[in-house]
């Protein structure tokens, strides 16, 4: 198993927001973890990525204990994130931002990160025609693909993104969520964070159902598409 | 509630700070509350005899210097100032770094009316210079409220030495020479304002600070302190909820400057004699210590952090050369343990939330999954 | 001070102006830097630039053995020897400008953030033992003594509580640094090479005129100063814009959780942005002393209240802007006192500074570092 997160628990305050999560995620696989606001899926993505200190619980990457490790080392091992909001930097163009993706590589400069550019720039041609625009300045949908693309010039072996929908056009999602499966299918693994959870159940090979910082239900995407319980919650139907 | 149980109470709680003494004194019996403020009370008017009391004497005494002249020359005076200066940075969060401006506004306008150009009584002269204080709190207020807030900073900043520097030069102001005989309180009673004798100018100061607390608390609970909370936590947000901040910002600028002004008379009326060199820029920076160091935003906070800092150095007089070392050392220490002061300010919203906890939905489907893949 | 100036000529002026603001640019790129990376008044660099000041003074006199202007006549150096001095000056001054200002970094404002810090608490250990035991004894062997001892176990007990977890307000980080600046300027002047006089340092190159401009004689220090500002600056510039690590610090500085995200270890950019500035004040500090021969423990205070006046003026967090806010500085300063008089001149400083944010609320050239390129 790639990610292994055992019985995760991490407090703002005295307030638990996560209170004993559990699940996995193998290598190729796409996972998903939906849920409503507030039930812990963004806190859980910060905590893989290290933003958040835990105060209980387990998180293994590829074997290894990475519970406590700072962030920059847990890129390095090849864990990188799309955050919540995109987190472009206004200031630099979308050239530095991709950049910036491969910060944390040993291979600086190399020819590999030249074709991991261009491999982005093929994924998302949009940028190609704004590489030296800043990216202040990009549309919502452009700033996603910039969020998406910078995170996959670190050559991740785990893509985390965290609401890679959120705000854009309906056009637009079904695209960004084909690109997800692309980029899965080129051999990445991927653990998605969504709110749209029609499209995520979907397009994941497994999902987690996350409530008030617990998880409560998993099973296959297709299979909790079906869950009437689950369509009652998060997809409005019946 | 039995002795034993009491004594569990007593244990299990953690050490509290003041502030936790004042919550249990508010859930007091009304006479035992009222009793017990007024022994406080009295205790702090016999503060010029406690360094006769035994234990407390060798605590407090100040070797070198007298007691007594520290109390009524800085202890009164700081607390004073970080009353005052805690309305601005504590309550609006505007952060002032030339606070000693107004305090010196405050001082010059009784020494030109009292002595330097006029004869005006000290009566007539006090209000009169809180409000030119409070005026000119307006006018550098104005211009400079709308600055955010590291800008605002370094703005006062120089306000203070711009007043310290007029002054210095202006013969009208007495230059560097400074204004000699001031006028000081008129006698009441048996309360004699003579050059031998310092207790007068405490209990006065005392009075003074006394009732500022009662006027700031009344404040502080008014519809301005609740304005000037929501201005300091997210400007934004309150000017989108209809605040007026601007005027609340200004309002905070000019009672914090009438403060200011207030203390400056105080100390003008007791050493009589003040030139530009009793109000450099790093008595501002000493003032804003005092409120950061006793818990910004907390009055009793700015009181304690105010008397600390004055008498603090006095009390280390015995290597005089190196207590300034010892209170930067001193001031890092206090922000590395306590970084929110020595009485932090009491946060209601985090009560609430500690008792808060999520409400417990039972799943509305299937089974409870743990998973792992 | 005030007559001599009204004598002297405008381009005279405009010479002496641009060295001085060149200086204040120097030291306003400390500000600016960690202003830009950590939203902080880096209150405490003042005394970063006045230890550089002393680190060139020793440099000269104790290890090239040039003596003190009072100490009577030197037999100035010449040629690639007197390069060589002037280098070693800069050096030292930039080498230990640096280090202060990494250290204050990791005793004054690391330990705040909550993360823990390892460094800050032996310091910190230290500083408060050799502290307590000056408050008793006046003997500083013994200070230093009991200072030591202490060390070992309150650093165990600092480190504990510096894992606190979360970061402390801004104000403390201030107030600390105020606390820090205070501690490192009384140190000076009780256990610093001298005591808390002024006096004159020793004088590394003679002052000869380079060349006349527009009637105006131009002395060599001047044209050093000058030159070796913007070579620094120049330099600055490039490393922020051009090198992976300068690319992460203006990361930090426009998303700091962003850029952890991404593999950017930010306590370690912190640290060099601090050094960065440090390495600045050194050099500002070795041509301070260069054109005005002199040094105090108290210098840095008021020229750092200038210095922070021009990152302002310029758009504080803007590598340019405080080029620009040091020389019109250094220049509004300069003309205003040969207009008003000399006793003006930071009456002037702050005037100046008042109208600009008037009408240009964050700076002439706005904040930069984070918003903008560079």
């Amino acid at each position: 198993m790639l990610l292994e997160v055992t019985d995760l628990r991490v407090a703002y305050g005295k307030i638990e927001a996560l209170k004993g999560v559990s699940f996995g995620v193998n290598e190729g696989e796409i996972v998903t973890l939906v849920g409503a606001n507030g039930a812990g899926k963004t806190t859980t993505m910060r905590t893989i990525s290290g933003l958040r200190t835990v105060i209980g619980g387990s998180i293994k990457f590829n074997g290894q204990d990475i519970t406590t490790m700072p962030s920059h080392q847990r890129v390095k091992l090849g864990i990188c994130q799309a955050p919540e909001g995109r987190g472009i930097f206004p200031g630099m163009t979308v050239r530095e931002n991709l950049d910036m993706g491969a910060y944390a590589r040993v291979d600086q400069k190399s020819v590999a990160v030249n074709e991991d550019m261009e491999r982005v720039m093929q994924l998302f041609p949009r940028l190609r025609e704004r590489t030296s625009q800043l990216g202040g300045t990009l549309s919502g949908g452009e700033q996603q693909m910039l969020a998406i693309g910078r995170a996959l010039m670190s050559r991740p072996r785990l893509l985390l993104l965290d609401e890679p929908s959120m705000g854009l056009a309906p056009k637009l999602i079904a695209q960004i969520f084909s690109i997800i499966t692309e980029i899965n299918q080129q051999g990445t693994t991927v653990l998605l964070v969504e709110q749209n959870a029609a499209q995520a159940l979907r397009r994941a090979d497994r999902a987690y159902v996350l409530e008030t910082g617990n998880v409560v239900k998993m099973g296959k995407g297709i299979e909790l598409l079906d869950d009437p319980a689950v369509r009652a919650a998060y997809l409005g139907g019946r | 509630m039995s002795l034993s149980d009491a004594f569990k109470e007593l244990t299990s709680r953690p050490a509290r700070t003041v502030s936790g003494v004042g919550e249990r004194v508010g859930d007091m019996p009304r006479v035992a509350r009222w009793s017990l403020i007024a022994l406080f009370v009295v205790s702090l008017y016999l503060m010029p005899w406690w360094p006769e009391v035994p234990l407390l004497g060798w605590l407090v005494d100040t070797p070198g210097t007298s007691f007594e002249g520290v109390i009524t020359d800085k202890v009164v005076i700081y607390v004073l100032v970080a009353l005052g200066l805690n309305v601005v940075v504590g309550l609006a969060g505007l952060l002032d770094l030339g606070y000693v401006g107004f305090y010196a506004v405050g001082a010059y306008t009784l020494g030109v009316l009292s002595s330097q150009h006029a004869n005006l009584p000290w009566l007539l002269c006090v209000p009169i210079a809180v409000a030119v204080s409070m005026i000119s709190g307006v006018v550098l207020g104005t211009p400079t409220l709308r600055l955010r807030g590291d800008y605002l900073a370094i703005v006062t900043l120089g306000f203070g030495e711009i007043i310290r520097i007029s002054a210095n030069n202006a013969d009208w102001l007495g230059g560097s020479r400074g204004i000699s005989k001031i006028a000081k309180p008129p006698n009441i009673g048996p309360l004699k304002f003579g050059i031998l004798d310092a207790k007068p100018y405490f209990f006065l100061g005392l009075t003074i600070i006394i009732v500022v607390v009662f006027f700031l608390r009344r404040l502080e609970h008014s519809r301005v302190g609740r304005a000037w909370n929501a201005v300091r936590e997210d400007e934004d947000a309150a000017e989108l909820m209809g605040v007026n901040t601007f005027k609340f910002k200004l309002w905070a600028f000019a009672i914090g400057a009438a403060i200011g002004g207030l203390a400056g008379t105080l100390y003008a009326g007791k050493v009589r004699f003040i030139n530009p060199s009793n109000f450099p820029l790093q008595l501002s920076i000493l003032f804003l210590a005092a409120v950061v160091l006793g818990g910004t935003g907390n009055m009793w906070g700015a009181i304690l952090g105010g008397a600390v800092v004055a008498w603090m150095p006095e009390r280390f007089r015995n290597f005089a050369d190196k207590r300034v070392f010892v209170f930067g050392v001193a001031l890092v220490l206090v922000m590395v343990f306590r970084p929110q002061g020595l009485i932090p300010r009491k946060i209601r919203k985090e009560r609430w939330l500690a008792n808060w906890k999520p409400p417990q939905r039972t799943p509305q489907f299937g089974e409870t999954g743990t998973g792992r893949g | 001070m005030s007559d001599w100036l009204i004598y002297r000529t405008f381009w005279d002026l405009t010479v002496t102006g641009v060295a001085l603001g060149a200086i204040y640019a120097l030291v306003a790129l400390g500000y600016t830097l960690v202003y830009g990376v950590l939203r902080l008044i880096n209150f405490a660099h003042s005394e970063v630039f006045m230890v550089g000041t002393f680190a060139t003074l020793i440099t000269a006199t104790n290890f090239i053995g040039i003596p003190l202007i009072e100490e009577g006549n030197y037999p100035y150096r010449t040629g690639i020897t007197l390069v060589a001095v002037l280098l070693a000056c800069i050096v030292g001054g930039m080498v230990v400008s640096g280090a202060g200002a990494v250290l204050l970094e990791r005793v004054a404002y690391r330990p705040l953030r909550g993360s823990g810090e390892h460094v800050g608490a032996v310091v910190l250990a230290f500083a408060s033992a050799f502290t307590v035991s000056l408050i008793f004894t006046g003997s500083t062997r013994t200070n230093i003594i009991i200072g030591l001892v202490g060390t070992a176990p309150l650093a165990v007990l600092y480190l504990r509580i510096f894992r606190r977890g979360r970061s402390a307000p801004r104000l403390a980080f201030l107030i600390s640094a105020i606390g820090a600046s205070t501690a490192v300027a009384e140190a000076v002047a009780i256990w610093g090479p001298r005591d808390r006089e002024q006096y004159q340092t020793s004088r590394v190159l003679e002052k000869r005129v380079l060349f006349e401009f527009l009637g105006t004689d131009v002395r060599i220090d001047y044209v050093l100063v000058i030159v070796g500002a913007l070579l620094m600056l120049t330099a600055l510039v490039l490393f922020v814009n051009r090198t992976r690590l300068g690319r992460g610090v203006r990361a930090v500085a426009q998303d700091v959780e962003t850029a952890r995200i991404l593999g950017v270890n930010v306590d370690f950019v912190i640290l060099v942005t601090f050094l960065l500035g440090g390495v600045m004040a050194g050099a500002a500090a070795m041509m301070f002393t260069l054109v005005y021969d002199q040094t105090r423990f108290n210098i840095g205070f008021l020229l750092g209240v200038k210095s922070f006046t021009a990152a302002v003026l310029g758009g504080i967090g803007n590598l340019r802007g405080a080029l620009l806010g040091g020389l019109v500085l250094g220049l509004g300063e300069n003309y205003g006192a040969a207009l008003f008089g000399g006793q003006w001149k930071d009456v002037i400083a702050f005037v100046l500074l008042l109208t600009v944010l008037m009408f240009r609320p964050t700076g002439i050239l706005g904040e930069s570092l984070a918003k903008a390129r560079v």
